[in-house]
């Protein structure tokens, strides 16, 4: 018989260093997965023992306590006491503790201890305690908890074997059929008991000020505070498009020239024609946004590693408090900047429920990055690059706004939703202030390689399917020599386009746009590339087809067109990821189809003001 | 030495003591996760920045070796009687 390698659960409270020192043990091999029913995620990662027998070692949502009050803690909890569905009981659990936080750190592990499994304490962030002017002797500690415990330093790799060899110790004495013990009156007391331990393990202790604290003087300034904040966004911003040109263009010319190779060595047909423009033309137009999505996250990688992001939040709690919402908010929206999908997905964090469901449903309202290429192509198009001020331009002007529009928008929406169906008692705001740290360069490309991956996987099946079927709608049926129609008018794609186009036309949009506007449901980026499908197919001659997509469009379309599709973009709820992932978050149907609805309206007004006030203006 | 206030009365690096919380104004869930925190009848806290622009709300406080962020609404809900800062030479 086989052995089964031994589960390790990592515990801790949220910033104990709990993922640094996962990230230390297992490497950057790590599977990602969410506990069946509930959307807490699974991280976990296989490492060695000394004697080379492996152990899967699994990370538990960081906890306060083992009463929990989110399904996060509930995860954990369920982990360590063998209830969770999917998931075996640990065989030894890891608490780590911040050293230079222990009275507070210890209330959980004591609830954890008193549980009877196998424990070994880390003692990490030692280095940190010690800049702090804390001595600690973990013996002393050792000996008033009665499980061992092993001073680590997770980010410089200190302190790994000794924990590897403590775990095994507990993995060989382990002792039979321990019943889960449930501490009483876990509240109170606790706190005094944890602060007793405390003193007891601290040595000595010097009143040295510490530079996070004199850090936050200046971060959380009243008034210098909410610049800093604005300045760092501002500068992030910048950082997205100002980066992303480069790699951008590197994309570009691959893409090119793997269809120029492709050109010259097959024949040309129908499988040349459905890779250069099916496959490479539409999946290619959406990789190409890959840098401006990391350099996005790098910003948001290093400001939650830093803890300023809490700071941020702290900064925003009064201004999300008017619409309803809190400060936890504001970390999910940002994020949903780059992409909804892993801002609904940041949600978990916030644990009122119905704070959540709100933010989950404004999140889409934030401009992520796949609206960009479509804001892009259109106002390269129509909106002409003249100067309004010193360093200003229309163009960056007009693409502000949009910004501005969908945050006002989300804003309202958030308010109208908190008095309405989300109605209800209006949410604490409780959070933890971490100390500031130093980013690791190791656990911020693990970050970021991991959402590159997310992207790209997103890329290569849904995003590719849509353009492929789109493609083959657009090619198929084959228009007959004798027909006056053109292919695009006459493909199964037209024929569609047509039903709809009726509808979309009191708002100023044309076929072609109503034809764009069913791909990009897959994907709101697949807009432009349909638009280019549309155009390349539909183009009849040699001179025709050397034009521009910027050039077909501005020959095609009115500015109130341009204008009032712009608008469409800012709330259509165009990405069936998004509307999966909410699914999955809110289980169930109900709440995806609340939100698709309400954004079709939105967007359906929007554009249509748009489109009959410029009409009006005579634009 | 000023005598009892709440929370959100309290001034600015004043060390105090949590003499009382009114649960009943604070919500179960929020209690657990105010007690998970650190605040409780007895622990020592000080109040440390305020929010945007001077405004009251939220405030950051600090328990222990920890620095927290709490709403108006719930520091209300907690009484602190100041103690004195000690001046060491």
């Amino acid at each position: 018989m086989s052995e089964i390698a031994p589960l390790i659960a990592l515990a801790g409270n949220p910033n104990s260093g709990k993922s640094a020192l996962f990230n230390a043990l297992t490497g950057a091999r790590q599977k990602i997965a969410n506990y069946p029913g509930v959307t807490v995620e699974r991280k976990s990662g296989h490492f060695t023992f000394a004697d080379g027998r492996p152990a899967e070692l699994v990370d538990l949502p960081g906890s306060y306590s083992l009463d929990p009050t989110s399904p996060d803690e509930e995860v954990t909890r369920s982990v360590i006491m063998g209830l969770q569905k999917g998931e075996r009981r640990p065989d030894a659990v890891i608490l780590v503790l911040d050293a230079a936080n222990l009275d507070n750190h210890l209330r959980f592990a004591l609830e954890v201890i008193a549980l009877g499994q196998p424990v070994v304490v880390a003692l990490n962030m030692m280095d940190l305690a010690e800049r702090d002017g804390l001595t600690l002797d973990p013996a002393k500690l050792e000996q008033a908890l009665g499980v061992p415990v092993v001073p680590t330093v997770a980010v410089r790799r200190r302190g790994l074997e000794d924990l590897s060899a403590a775990v095994e110790g507990r993995l060989l004495h382990k002792p039979d059929n321990i019943e889960p013990v449930v501490a009483k009156d876990r509240d109170h007391g606790l706190s005094k008991q944890a602060k007793r331990i405390a003193n007891l393990a601290i040595v000595s202790e010097t009143a040295g000020r510490r530079w996070s604290e004199r850090a936050d003087r200046l971060f959380l300034h009243p008034f210098a505070g909410p610049i800093i904040l604005f300045a760092v966004l501002f500068v992030m911003f910048q950082a997205v498009f100002a980066w992303s040109e480069a790699p951008i263009g590197w994309i570009e010319s691959a893409s090119e020239w793997v269809s120029a190779s492709i050109e010259a060595n097959l024949p040309a047909g129908f499988i040349r024609d459905f890779i250069i423009e099916g496959a490479i033309g539409g999946v290619g137009s959406v990789v190409v946004f890959l840098p401006q999505i990391l350099i996005l996250f790098l910003f948001i990688l290093l400001l939650e590693a830093s803890g300023y992001m809490t700071r941020a939040a702290f900064i925003m709690d009064r201004l999300m408090a008017s619409v309803g919402l809190s400060g936890r908010s504001f970390i999910p929206l940002l994020s949903s900047f780059a992409c909804a999908i892993p801002g609904i997905m940041a949600t978990r964090s916030i644990s009122d429920p119905k704070d959540r469901l709100t933010t989950i449903l404004v999140a889409p309202l934030m401009t992520c990055s796949a609206r960009l290429p479509v804001y892009a192509i259109i106002i390269g198009a129509f909106i002409p690059p003249t100067q309004v001020g010193p360093g200003i331009g229309l163009q960056g002007l007009v693409l502000f706004g949009l910004y501005v529009f969908g945050i006002v928008g989300a804003m309202i929406v958030a308010l109208v939703l908190r008095s309405t169906v989300t109605k209800g008692p209006n949410s604490g705001f409780l959070m933890e202030m971490p100390k500031y740290q130093l980013p690791m360069m190791k656990d911020i490309l693990i970050g970021l390689w991991q959402r590159a991956w997310i992207f790209l996987r997103r890329a290569g099946t849904i995003i590719f399917a849509a353009t492929v079927v789109l493609w083959l709608l657009l090619t198929f049926p084959k228009v007959p020599e004798d027909s006056a129609m053109s292919q695009v008018d006459y493909s199964a794609a037209g024929r569609i386009a047509n039903v709809i186009a009726p509808v979309v036309k009191p708002i100023g949009f044309n076929r072609d746009i109503a034809l764009a506007l069913i791909p990009a449901m897959a994907a709101r980026e697949v807009a432009v590339a349909a638009l280019a499908t549309t155009y390349a197919i539909d183009a009849t001659d040699e001179e025709a087809e050397a034009r521009s997509l910027t050039e077909r469009l501005q020959s095609r379309w009115s500015l109130p067109t341009a204008l009032a599709f712009l608008a469409w973009f800012v709330f259509a709820p165009q990405c069936i990821s998004t509307i999966a992932v909410t699914r999955r978050e809110t289980n169930g149907w109900k709440w995806p189809t609340f939100m698709v609805v309400y954004l079709f309206a939105l967007a359906y007004v929007a554009a249509g003001i748009t489109y009959w006030s410029a009409v009006a203006l005579g634009l | 030495m000023p005598s009892s206030t709440t929370l959100d009365l309290l001034s600015l690096q004043q060390p105090a003591e949590v003499v009382a919380i009114d649960w009943s104004a604070i919500s179960d869930n929020e209690g657990r996760r105010l007690r998970a925190l650190g605040i409780d009848k007895g622990v020592s806290v000080e109040k440390l920045y305020k929010g945007m622009f001077g405004m009251n709300d939220p405030i950051a406080l600090k328990v222990g070796r920890m620095m927290i962020a709490v709403r108006k609404s719930h520091a209300r809900a907690i009484s602190v009687s100041p103690v004195a800062v000690t001046t060491t030479a």
